[in-house]
């Protein structure tokens, strides 16, 4: 397998600084020779590569932003979005793994947790000896959160909780579940571990997307927990949220680096296939597409790189974040398709990897928020007029 | 254990090389650069030894500043110091290893890693000229190296074979594929990186013995032909190695 050496038109390397650039090539090397050689194989059984895990945990993708006190690499959210990036050139499955322990399991519970629950779970987060999953979608709550069904009712000296939880990222192959229900009316995450009775999580089948994922359902039936399981840092559809916007961040940068990989791909095929006695690259036609996929990339970048300068600088605004996250996974699964065809019939083998990342950036354009949700999010911001109801 | 080792900046292996406008330097606009391979299981073992016995690492390299770029990756996989022996000028073989071998003759390391060459100009002289400098022994082409009581035995490559040999501390030793498997630099270790200093200072200057004159490419390979993709292909091919290929 060659080494990917990056799609840069604009120079925008010259914008990072030298750990920024160490962080992308270290793991964009990890990547060329842990991921690609065999996520085909997982894709296609339908599994997720546990071998993994620990061999990302030993990088330090786990929560990479988080404070070294947890065993973190207390790095800066664009060199996050650029691991997120290089992590989805290999494969979404990958970066979902990555993106949920670290946004949505172990951001919540740095940000909302008590001392002892950040103690207790971040070092073994970060060291991939624990995987957590993030339940708040419901059969019948998805773009609709807010509407949970999911409850928890308090008892002398824990709580009760009762509902179930679909689609969630990882769920069978947690330890540890941040389950977001309504105590007394109000959001509350609580931790609820792998084998507490009355908890399953099992696995969906049937996806024709993010294969190499593990997607699950969450049930609870009467599961008691301590006290000391919710996440005493707050309450409301805000804190869930938060966590998304975390997540989302990630997914805009990821989404390029899939990008990345279809247009190298459809660029190396238009240059070798011959019809008609010419590369396919000398028509005109597929020029275009190639000039249209390059440009939205590098589109794509600048909008990454200035948000997470914006994170950086604690000024970023979730409306922001949605607009990258819309327009990136947006892009990138119009230029997975555009790669397919551009690869003909080759287009549709798992030897090449333009199918399995058009497949997978489906579920990137739903989950984290549709991208109609996005929409929505930013008409409200320019507009000032809510148009979700 | 005091442990020196000597690393390059060099093209990466995948970049298209152009030779530059004067024929003598490649044009280095769009080329991507990377801790030379060899050099890099020299550093991991460097790694391991001083897991293995205490003491420190430091890593040399001779060039301009984007030579820091690669001695970052050699912090960040976990080196303690960084000198860069600084001199933008192309050197011969003999410049490099003068300039590394004042270095380290102030060091006096017990034991000083190379790689077995360093991917760009291809001489593999560096290492062995550095220790000829410094009059100290040095094994080639090592591939497995086994520091003990008072000695040090090395398993080095040689055509169709191994040789095992063994010397004494301090010694100079130059790296193989196959010596180790290169950790990556973790995340942890690359935020580390940015607060160990890359000491630099001027490059001991030498005089110019070997001059390049000029850079040319391979010629272009000719495309490939596909005879026919049936068995009738067989009779055909072995017709076109006789009478056009002369080769059987
Ligand atoms: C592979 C995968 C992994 C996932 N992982 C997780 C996870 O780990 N944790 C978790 O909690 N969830 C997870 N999800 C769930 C995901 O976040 C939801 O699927 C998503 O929020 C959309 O909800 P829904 O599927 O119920 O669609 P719906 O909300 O039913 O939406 C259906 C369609 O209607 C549109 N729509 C809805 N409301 C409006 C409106 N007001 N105006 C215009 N259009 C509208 C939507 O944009 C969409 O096109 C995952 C999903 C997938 C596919």
């Amino acid at each position: 397998m060659p080494k990917f050496q990056g799609v840069d038109y604009y120079d925008i390397d010259s914008l990072l600084s030298e750990e920024e650039l160490l962080v992308r090539n270290t793991v964009r090397e990890f990547v060329d020779e842990n991921v690609i050689p065999i996520i085909e194989k997982h894709n296609r059984a339908g599994t997720f590569p546990m071998e993994l895990v620990g061999k990302m945990a030993a990088l330090g993708l786990f929560g990479s932003t988080l404070p070294a006190q947890y065993g973190c690499a207390e790095m800066n959210n664009v060199a996050y979005g650029l691991v997120m990036q290089e992590l989805e050139r290999g494969d979404s499955s990958v970066r979902s793994f990555a993106s949920v322990q670290s946004a949505l399991v172990m951001y919540p519970i740095f940000r909302y947790g008590s001392e002892t629950q950040k103690d207790h779970w971040l070092p073994k987060l970060a060291k991939g000896e624990k995987i957590g999953c993030f339940g708040l979608t419901e059969p019948d709550y998805g773009s609709d959160p807010g509407g949970m069904i999911t409850r928890a009712v308090e008892t002398s000296d824990g709580y009760i909780l009762n509902g179930a939880k679909m689609w969630i990222t990882n769920g069978t192959l947690a330890d540890v579940a941040v389950i977001w229900a309504k105590l007394d009316g109000v959001v509350h995450g609580f931790l609820v571990e792998k084998g507490t009775k009355g908890f399953s999580a099992p696995e969906m089948k049937g996806k024709h997307s993010l294969r190499a994922s593990v997607t699950s359902e969450l049930i609870l039936e009467d599961v008691y927990i301590p006290k000391k399981n919710r996440l005493p840092g707050g309450s409301g559809l805000k804190l869930p949220l938060s966590c998304l916007s975390q997540a989302r961040y990630g997914i805009a940068w990821g989404t390029v680096g899939a990008a990345m990989g279809c247009y190298e791909t459809a660029l190396n095929y238009a240059k070798t296939r011959i019809q008609f006695d010419k590369p396919i690259a000398a028509f005109q036609l597929i020029q275009m597409r190639l000039v249209h996929m390059v440009t939205e990339i590098t589109k794509a970048q600048l909008l990454c790189l200035q948000l997470g300068r914006l994170k950086d600088a604690g000024k970023v605004r979730f409306q922001q974040i949605s607009m990258a996250k819309r327009n990136n996974a947006y892009h990138a699964l119009e230029i997975a398709r555009e790669a397919r065809s551009i690869l003909g019939a080759n287009g549709i083998l798992d030897e090449y990897p333009v199918m399995r990342h058009s497949a997978n950036l489906e579920s990137v354009m739903t989950y984290e928020g549709t991208h109609e949700m996005h929409t929505l999010i930013v008409g409200e911001d320019i507009t000032g007029i809510p148009a979700y109801t | 254990m005091k442990i020196a080792v000597c690393i390059n900046h060099v093209p990466d292996t995948e970049t298209k090389i152009k030779v530059g406008a004067d024929n003598v330097n490649i044009d280095k606009t769009g080329v991507n650069y990377m801790l030379s391979p060899y050099d890099e299981f020299a550093v991991e073992e460097a790694l391991r030894i001083r897991e293995k016995f205490t003491g420190d690492v430091t890593v040399l390299s001779l060039g301009g500043d984007a030579h820091k770029e690669t001695l970052r990756k050699a912090l960040a996989m976990g080196v303690e110091k960084a000198v860069l022996l600084k001199d933008d000028s192309v050197r011969d073989s003999n410049g490099v290893a003068k300039a590394l071998a004042e270095e380290l003759r102030q060091m006096s390391p017990d034991v000083i890693l190379f790689g077995k060459q360093s991917i760009d100009y291809d001489n593999a002289q560096v290492g062995t000229l550095v220790a000829e400098m410094l009059g100290l022994p040095s094994v080639a082409v090592v591939v497995k190296l086994d520091i003990q009581e008072g000695k040090v035995v090395c398993d080095r490559e040689i055509e169709g074979g191994h040789e095992i040999v063994e010397t004494k501390l301090p010694a100079v030793f130059l790296a193989q594929k196959g010596l180790n498997e290169p950790r990556y630099p973790s995340l942890k270790g690359i935020m580390a990186a940015k607060s160990k200093p890359i000491e630099e200072k001027p490059a001991a200057p030498a005089e110019v013995q070997v001059q390049t004159i000029h850079l040319k490419k391979p010629p272009a390979k000719g495309s490939g032909k596909i005879l026919s993709t049936d068995d009738s292909a067989v009779s055909e091919l072995i017709r076109l190695l006789r009478e056009e290929a002369k080769v059987i």
